[in-house]
């Protein structure tokens, strides 16, 4: 087998499973329900975006998706685990070997440099010194800010600061890009060039990334498109291709 | 262990580096760590002073025999023989062959306190020759020493401080009597140093004390000469006396106001503490909700929640600490040799001591800062250990 038939193969396999997932929060009393009865695939390689009105799920079935938040019912496997089972401090084990996030507002820590902050998740990995800042400048690379290393986000621009946010994400390998509305706090040319990065990263780098917008120009830019409403996907989770 | 160790140590560190941009409220915490030590070393050295005072001047190798039952010196008392035969003990220190036993006598004198519109109890001891013998560092610094037969005093280093007109040359009149001051002394810092000092025998005339003494002290001829004495006194039915270490017994005189002074001053502290506690807590829990979403996302990336708990308490720890050490620094330059006079409850008399920080109690108040710094972390900690990650990565 070719390694290009090997890739073809891992990029067809499911990297997620969602099977009859809810989630409910209770409110004084009241149970409210979040998500209801979800059932989604997930292929390895990726680029799907989720979209729908504020309250429909999204943010929530990101968090769960990421290890953050755990379903009332359901499984939720990912790359061959049951995420529904494990214990807190298991998920926070496997969050940090397996999932990169994005935030809306970038969420860099402010006293550390870029490169500092790109560096935290492999703090969190057995690598030596020399072998993390050997990953922190391929990173810093791949998202075009290597002369930006030694300043600190506030001397950052907002589109300068998401790259060092995507950088953070990427540098341990993860098997999933997680963003919640990347490009939320950014002007349109910057964020294009921000969509861009993140396409190129899962055409080039065969990244899954699953993607929260409310923007239908960045839902563009994924594969594929989903649609949630009321705590459930529209079409019963199949997919619609993204219109490029 | 290791990545948890890493954890704690890179998360501490981004808080101890968010501290400038929290400033206001750290400063509050750091105040009110400093002011608790502060006032806790500042009671202990006074406790500590004093008795370091009353006990510091005291020999293991010298006796003091009281009557028997009395509990200081104002109760006791002994005629001229008996202090003859306590001379002639064996186990008594001799010096060109004499022994080395100084018979005393003790009145309280009324005094004009320096600086005040008040008067206090100061000790008149009457010796004789051999007094300066038995002491352990006895040294005349101003002036000479009294001649017998003549109304003169000499007076301690410390109540030379302490009360009114006792400058060399000076006369002062203690009931019809006139007494001139001739010079003045140290003796190591001690209980001597709250004393005036004059001949005994004029002293007796004085006060029409006739041929009696209260004390008697001597200087043992070795170590073990203790039980050879009491078995002495033991033996002969003649003697009916309470012999002592001196050290025992000054550190027995000083226990009563020690243990006022710490009666009074733990609960002080504790009580300040406590407010100081408050103050902890409040700025803990302000930093911890300041650091939400850096917390919440320290989390996604993976960082465990009790490395996340423990450099909050870490952080708490560090304000405690910088607190204790301001305010022991500050308690020791302004308290640190400070001199105070009070009413020695034993003697009915004035003592005068400095406040002594020592290093033992600044150790005491860093743990005492440490100790606050824990429990004002402790709940800001738990809380940042459980605050809900996905909710927290949305507070802006």
């Amino acid at each position: 087998m070719t390694a290009l038939a090997t890739q073809s193969l891992a990029a067809s396999e499911l990297l997620v499973q969602l099977k009859g997932i809810s989630k409910a929060y209770k409110k004084g009393k009241e149970q409210v329900s979040v998500l209801s009865k979800l059932d989604l695939d997930i292929r390895r390689g990726d680029f799907l975006a989720l979209m729908g009105p504020s309250g429909s799920g999204k943010t929530t079935l990101l968090n769960l998706l990421g290890g953050l938040d755990k379903p009332t019912a359901g499984e939720l496997m990912i790359g061959g685990q049951r995420l529904d089972q494990m214990s807190s401090s298991q998920l926070t084990k496997w969050r940090a070997r397996h999932v990169g996030f994005i935030f809306q507002f970038y969420n860099l820590m402010p006293v550390l440099t870029a490169e500092k902050n790109v560096e935290l998740p492999l703090l969190l990995t057995n690598l030596s010194s020399k072998q993390r800042k050997h990953h922190v400048a391929a990173a810093l690379e791949l998202v075009g800010l290597s002369n930006r290393a030694k300043h600190y986000p506030s001397e950052l621009s907002g589109g300068q600061e998401q790259r060092v946010a995507i950088a953070r994400a990427l540098v341990s390998d993860p098997d999933l890009l997680l963003c919640d509305e990347p490009t939320g706090d950014l002007d349109r040319a910057t964020a294009d060039e921000i969509l861009s990065l993140l396409q190129t990263l899962n055409q080039q780098q065969q990244k899954t990334i699953i993607m929260v917008t409310h923007d239908p120009r960045a839902a563009d830019h994924a594969r594929h498109v989903l649609h949630m409403d009321k705590g459930a996907l529209v079409d019963d989770g199949r997919v619609t291709d993204a219109e490029h | 262990m290791f990545n948890s160790i890493t954890q704690i140590m890179v998360i501490t560190l981004m808080n101890l580096r968010n501290l400038p941009q929290r400033l206001g409220t750290s400063s509050v915490a750091v105040f009110g760590v400093a002011c608790v030590v502060g006032v806790f070393i500042g009671v202990l050295s006074m406790a500590s002073g004093f008795q370091r005072t009353m006990v510091s001047a005291g020999a293991d190798d010298v006796l003091i025999m009281m009557r028997a039952g009395a509990t200081s010196e104002m109760s006791s008392g002994m005629g001229y023989d008996q202090t003859q035969l306590i001379a002639n003990l064996p186990g008594v220190a001799k010096r060109d062959g004499k022994p080395v036993s100084s018979p005393e006598l003790f009145v309280i004198v009324d005094i004009p306190m320096r600086n005040k519109d008040s008067n206090a109890n100061a000790p008149l001891r009457g010796v004789e020759p051999m007094a300066f013998e038995v002491r352990k560092s006895f040294k005349i610094i101003e002036g000479r020493n009294f001649e017998p037969g003549k109304n003169e005093l000499i007076v301690g280093r410390g109540a030379q401080k302490q009360f009114a007109n006792l400058a060399v040359g000076s006369v002062v009149k203690f009931g019809q009597t006139e007494w001139t001051v001739v010079g003045a002394f140290e003796s190591g810092g001690g209980l001597a140093e709250s004393e005036l000092w004059c001949d005994a025998k004029i002293l007796q005339n004085a006060y029409r004390r006739g041929n009696s003494y209260q004390i008697v002290r001597v200087k043992l001829d070795d170590k073990n000469g203790l039980d050879t004495v009491k078995e002495a006194i033991a033996a002969d039915p003649k003697f009916n006396l309470d012999v002592k270490r001196e050290t025992d017994y000054l550190a027995e005189q000083s226990e009563p106001l020690s243990k006022f002074i710490k009666m009074v001053g733990y609960p002080l502290a504790i009580l300040m503490a406590l407010g100081a506690i408050f103050g902890a807590v409040n700025t803990m829990y302000t930093s911890v909700s300041n650091r939400t979403r850096e917390i919440a996302t320290l989390r996604a990336i993976g960082f465990g929640a009790t490395p996340v708990a423990i450099s909050t308490l870490v952080e708490s720890l560090v304000l405690a600490v910088i607190g204790g050490v301001i305010g022991s620094i500050v308690v020791y330059f302004i308290f640190n040799g400070y001199t105070v006079s009070t009413l020695n409850f034993a003697s009915f008399s004035q003592v005068v001591f400095d406040f002594a920080v020592t290093p033992d109690l600044l150790v005491q108040g860093v743990i005492f800062a440490t100790v606050i710094g824990f429990i004002g972390g402790f709940f800001p900690a738990i809380r940042a250990a459980r605050l809900p990650v996905a909710t927290a990565l949305r507070e802006v």
